[in-house]
């Protein structure tokens, strides 16, 4: 009975280094990505990763990070790779604390697990989501974004089309639109197609728009991944 | 609206490309001359508030009295707005205001207009403004069936690819989940010797591109301005190459099969061969 007051549960979350939040060019840069993809950000959740930013000391700053992500339309809810002092001054402000994720190097902290229920084990988590999959033509001027799982179109991917997952993308025919995946930071994402003419390909954040792509890749059946820090992409 | 058993409605058509001057009054008066040669109550409709081109098209322009907004507001009847072609019984013409502009498309007024077409027509063809805007979006709205007209031109093709998306999307059968809109591809301005020279798109790399049946290739044609400038839909120009495509359309769209013309090479007399002419 118990057991049924909390779940064990996984959710995708941006990760914003709290140290660009000094960085004037910060507003202006986050502003025009949310200008460009506005569902995507609408009250996405936010933990900021306070490596190298030691002067998050005190609640009021925690409330002042969170005012300014807020006016961007993102939620903050938590910090992570916190020292001890932030950890509670965290806490005050109503964030919690996360435990470094696996995209990232461990921190001194060890992980710790997720609160559960005290008489009975809590439930598994529920398996991974679901993949969506789209089988009509995406048409052009079409955004579809895929929060937390792998995206599979069984159709043609018109030009000024964009697609984007925070897991893998796969086209089962001709890409030319835009395709974005590993979009909240999994850099081992990938991009598949069965035939390449896109107009921008991204994994993790790093991107090639169309004319940096191979041109003895166009028109095949490719993969594409993120390898130190750079994209590549392999005929399948 | 919706699907009566065996009965035959009257089928919504709209002719919409997202792009502007690619054909879609042109095709929409020929079209509904064609359904009207064949013994099918036609009415064709202008959307294009403020901006009214159907009217000079089909050559009735000297007789508008009242227009759609007008039956949309209530100051006027239908039948008192609605225009007889004076050269097929079958074809009527619904002018559009070319005062007001796109605000006064109300879609609960263009619903009910509609449905008292429907009752006396076989077909209603909506011309649509170009955009993606509040007045195309009203034009195909209501539709059944969606006539895309392209030229074979990468920007009309992009343009048409956003409105297949706009269809699939925002069309009433889409919001309420019944049988989607019924798209079809109708080339227009196609010059053969063009594609083949690799200076215009061929058919074929248009259909690779939208994915959807095609209807017809109307072929580029000196006759379509000759029909705009005398008021007469030029399917009923029967030594067009244009007009007797837009019959073959129209009789796909029926359900006949018809080959494609002007997609072929066709045979040239020795005097067009020296003079280059289409």
């Amino acid at each position: 009975m118990a057991g049924n007051l909390v779940q064990g549960a996984l959710f995708t979350v941006m990760v914003v280094r709290a140290e660009t939040l000094r960085d004037p060019a910060f507003e202006a840069e986050l502003g025009e990505q949310v200008r460009r993809s506005p569902r995507f950000f609408l009250n996405a959740p936010v933990v900021l990763d306070l490596r190298g930013a030691e002067e998050f000391t005190r609640e009021a700053e925690f409330v002042e990070a969170r005012d300014r992500l807020r006016r961007h339309t993102l939620t903050l809810i938590g910090i992570q790779n916190s020292q001890p002092g932030q950890a509670e001054a965290a806490a005050s402000a109503g964030l919690a604390s996360f435990a470094p994720n696996s995209t990232q190097p461990r921190g001194t902290r060890p992980a710790e697990p997720a609160p559960t229920a005290t008489a009975a084990p809590p439930r598994p988590a529920p398996s991974v989501a679901k993949s969506r999959l789209v089988t009509q033509p995406v048409r052009s001027g079409t955004q579809i974004y895929v929060r937390g799982a792998d995206l599979v179109v069984a159709a043609p991917v018109s030009a000024g089309a964009e697609i984007m997952a925070d897991g893998n993308i796969h086209v089962y025919g001709v890409l030319r639109g835009r395709a974005l995946a590993g979009a909240s930071g999994d850099a081992e994402a990938r991009i598949f197609c069965s035939r390449l003419e896109a107009e921008l390909v991204s994994i993790a954040g790093r991107y090639l728009v169309s004319d940096q792509l191979p041109p003895e890749q166009r028109g095949f059946p490719v993969q594409i991944a993120l390898v130190d820090d750079r994209l590549t992409i392999e005929r399948n | 609206m919706g699907e009566k058993g065996e009965v035959f409605l009257a089928r919504v058509i709209v002719l919409t490309s997202g792009k502007g001057g690619v054909g879609k009054t042109t095709s929409a008066a020929a079209i509904a001359a064609g359904l009207a040669l064949r013994g099918k109550r036609t009415v064709v409709i202008d959307f294009d508030v403020g901006l009214r081109n159907l009217d000079l098209v089909m050559g009735c322009e000297r007789r508008v009295v009242f227009d759609f907004i007008n039956v949309i507001n209530g100051d006027a009847k239908l039948n008192q707005a609605l225009i007889k072609d004076k050269r097929n019984d079958n074809l009527y013409i619904f002018p559009t205001s070319q005062t007001r502009d796109k605000e006064a498309l109300r879609r609960d007024g263009v619903e009910r207009v509609l449905d008292e077409l429907k009752e006396n027509f076989d077909y209603i063809v909506c011309d649509s403004p170009a955009g993606i805007e509040h007045g195309a979006i009203t034009a195909l709205y209501f539709a059944d069936s969606a006539i895309v007209v392209t030229n074979p031109e990468v920007s009309s093709v992009r343009d048409s690819d956003r409105i297949l998306g706009i269809l699939a999307s925002k069309s009433r059968r889409a919001e309420h989940n019944l049988e989607p809109v019924d798209m079809h591809l109708l080339l227009t301005r196609y010059s053969l010797e063009r594609a083949k020279k690799g200076e215009m798109m061929s058919v074929e790399d248009v259909k690779e591109i939208l994915s959807i049946p095609l209807l017809g290739v109307i072929p580029e044609s000196e006759s379509v301005l000759r029909a705009s400038n005398t008021g007469t839909p030029v399917a009923f120009d029967q030594e067009s190459p244009a007009g007797r495509a837009y019959l073959d359309a129209v009789a796909r769209f029926v359900g006949e099969q018809r080959e494609m013309r002007f997609v072929q090479p066709e045979r040239r007399s020795i005097f067009r061969t020296l003079f280059g002419r289409a």
